[in-house]
């Protein structure tokens, strides 16, 4: 798969921001209460997500690093304003709906994140595409969740009722309860069908490299398997090349290692 | 020849097991579910079986597919179902239960990891996860058994619409009697001849089981006592009635108190395991009580005051935990 294709791929599949990363909780749990909503929610994000990273990118080597954040959330906090700015002019339905909630993308952890993780280090087309999957990513599992939660707590998908007269809706589907039942049930279902995402490997198999957390998905945040994906593949590559097998197993993968044989002796 | 037999501790184990506790508890429910059936009519009694089954083919379901022991021996399920049925009344439709028996043993129970790993009574987070869904049908106690089991109605249509359909005479609430500033009678409340769900309304009958579980030493005294002792200072200090006595025991004998404090509050595996932490956890579930009834929008609040506490369990655990034998407890500066 070509690295700009892989980018949009990894954003909507393999690193889901609701399913796999679990990151922007905040709005995720609390505007779907029906399918526009999250609609609406996830392509302001993503609109947001994809000029952050842009700019981001493009500033990468002009921002100091120790002022990094603030740097960022200025300007995510800019892109924010224009978008709403933007919502209020053309769809106030919407705006009116999602209300607190689009100011508040200015500290989302998807922005945030992926500026920090990836198009401050990247160059300008890779992170637009990554912003790109990342909020494509966010549409779609905010979409699921809210279609599941209107179907089950007021019997209707988009405002149409699908399901029959008699079916008495599941109040609690569309209250803040209903939210976490549902981002949790198409959680398992995702890692049930998706077993060779990134945070789900289960050994190494043909010609793939160990994970070096060892698999420990209860511990990790997401983020460590992205950079330890990273160190091994530059360690893989510095092996073919030859130039030093010593950097090849670096602390991260030892203690992983030993993690797990830790836990075999503990099932024993 | 089995001489030097090297094992772990505990060494010294007693015959009983979690299925003979589990099965003392549902003998002690008996005489309130009895009662219930007896004066609710005999949809109270489909009701609760629809109930117990229901809980007791979702575990043998769920356990068969996620390749687990199958646990029907102790009892468990059938004590939630049992407990969940109590808490309906009598004229829903026979859906509810199925829906809130799969909730409390499928994502209450089986999938935090089955009985003792969940972290909150099943069959209350069912109730009051029915009472969020279909509050109008799970606060209809319309209907007494005299009106209903005389009524002839089709099975399709109690299946559906619940004996709530067919024929009822209103009655409030004992508690909300209270709530709205009348007096209810108190013997009919002692003896169980009020609206309510159908494990409720009899404190005599409930009483009368939870003397069981004490004298089988199924359950203690500790839970149980602080929390009504609460409810009631509660009620003295902020029911605004002052030392009423028809209100003190109105709020004692009324609503789903009795049943939650004897039965539910003292679920081993959601209340706390350390004697101080059980009077603790007994003083917080009145205090909880007491706002949801007194202060809160409806006017009982034992099922959200119990799952809330369960929540606190672990907290108050870590609090009360005694210092071992010869271990000297480290000060915090």
């Amino acid at each position: 798969m070509n690295k700009y294709v892989e980018r949009v791929y990894n954003g909507i599949i393999k690193e889901n921001p609701t399913f796999v990363l679990m990151l922007g909780m905040c709005p995720t749990l609390a505007v779907t209460t029906s399918a526009m909503n999250g609609i609406g929610m996830g392509l302001t994000t993503a609109a947001v997500l994809v000029m952050s990273n842009m700019l981001i990118s493009m500033l990468r080597k002009v921002i100091p690093d120790k002022v990094r954040m603030p740097a960022f959330i200025v300007v995510v906090a800019s892109f924010v304003t224009i978008v709403q700015f933007l919502l209020q002019a053309y769809i106030p339905s919407l705006n009116e709906s999602l209300g607190i909630y689009i100011p508040l993308i200015v500290v989302n952890c998807i922005i945030l994140g992926r500026a920090e993780a990836y198009a401050s280090k990247n160059p300008v087309v890779l992170s637009i595409l990554d912003g790109l999957g990342m909020g494509l990513g966010f549409t779609a599992g905010l979409t699921l969740i809210d279609a599941f939660r209107e179907l089950l707590g007021s019997g209707s998908v988009f405002g149409l009722q699908v399901m029959p007269d008699s079916y008495e809706p599941l109040t609690i589907f569309i209250l803040a309860p209903g939210a976490f039942f549902v981002l949790a049930m198409l959680t398992a279902i995702q890692n049930k069908l998706k077993l060779k995402s990134a945070t789900n490997k289960e050994g190494p198999g043909e010609g793939e490299e160990r994970l070096a957390c060892g698999g420990n998905c209860a511990q990790c945040s997401g983020m460590i398997c992205e950079t330890n994906h990273d160190r091994l593949k530059a360690a893989a590559d510095a092996a073919r090349e030859g130039t030093g097998q010593t950097i090849s197993r670096t602390g991260t993968a030892a203690s992983g290692r030993s993690r797990r044989d830790a836990d075999g002796r503990k099932e024993e | 020849m089995d001489l030097f037999h090297v094992s772990a501790s505990p060494h010294t184990r007693d015959t009983v097991t979690t299925g003979r506790i589990m099965a003392d508890v549902a003998i002690a429910l008996i005489p309130a579910s009895a009662f219930g059936v007896y004066y609710f009519g005999l949809n109270a009694l489909v009701v609760l079986c629809v109930s117990m089954l229901t809980c007791v083919l979702t575990e043998y379901l769920y356990e068969r597919l996620m390749k687990k022991a199958h646990t029907p021996y102790e009892c468990s399920a059938l004590v939630t179902g049992l407990l969940l049925g109590m808490n309906l009344p009598a004229g829903v439709p026979l859906w509810i239960p199925v829906i809130g028996g799969v909730f409390a043993i499928l994502v209450v129970k089986q999938l935090y990891g089955g009985l003792g790993h969940n972290f909150m009574n099943p069959a209350l987070a069912a109730r009051c996860f029915l009472l969020i869904c279909f509050a109008g049908r799970m606060t209809d106690f319309e209907v007494t058994g005299l009106a209903a089991s005389g009524a002839s109605s089709d099975t399709a249509n109690l299946i559906l619409n619940g004996a709530a359909g067919i024929d009822g005479i209103s009655g409030a609430t004992p508690l909300a009697v209270l709530k709205a500033g009348g007096s209810p009678e108190l013997f009919d409340m002692f003896f169980g001849y009020t609206g309510g769900t159908i494990g409720e309304t009899s404190a005599l009958m409930l009483l009368i089981g939870a003397a069981y579980l004490l004298i089988r030493r199924v359950i203690s005294i500790r839970i149980p006592l602080t929390y009504i002792l609460t409810v009631v200072i509660f009620a003295l200090c902020f029911g605004g009635r002052g030392f009423d006595g028809a209100y003190l025991l109105g709020q004692v004998l009324g609503g789903g108190l009795l049943l939650g404090a004897f039965f539910m509050a003292t679920d081993y595996v959601t209340s706390p395991i350390t004697p101080a932490g059980q009077i603790v956890f007994g003083a917080l579930l009145g205090i909880f009580t007491g706002i949801f009834r007194i202060f809160g929008g409806s006017a009982e609040g034992v099922s959200y005051a119990i799952i809330f506490c369960n929540l606190l369990v672990p907290l108050i655990e870590k609090a009360t935990m005694p210092a071992a034998f010869g271990v000297r407890r480290r000060r915090k500066g």
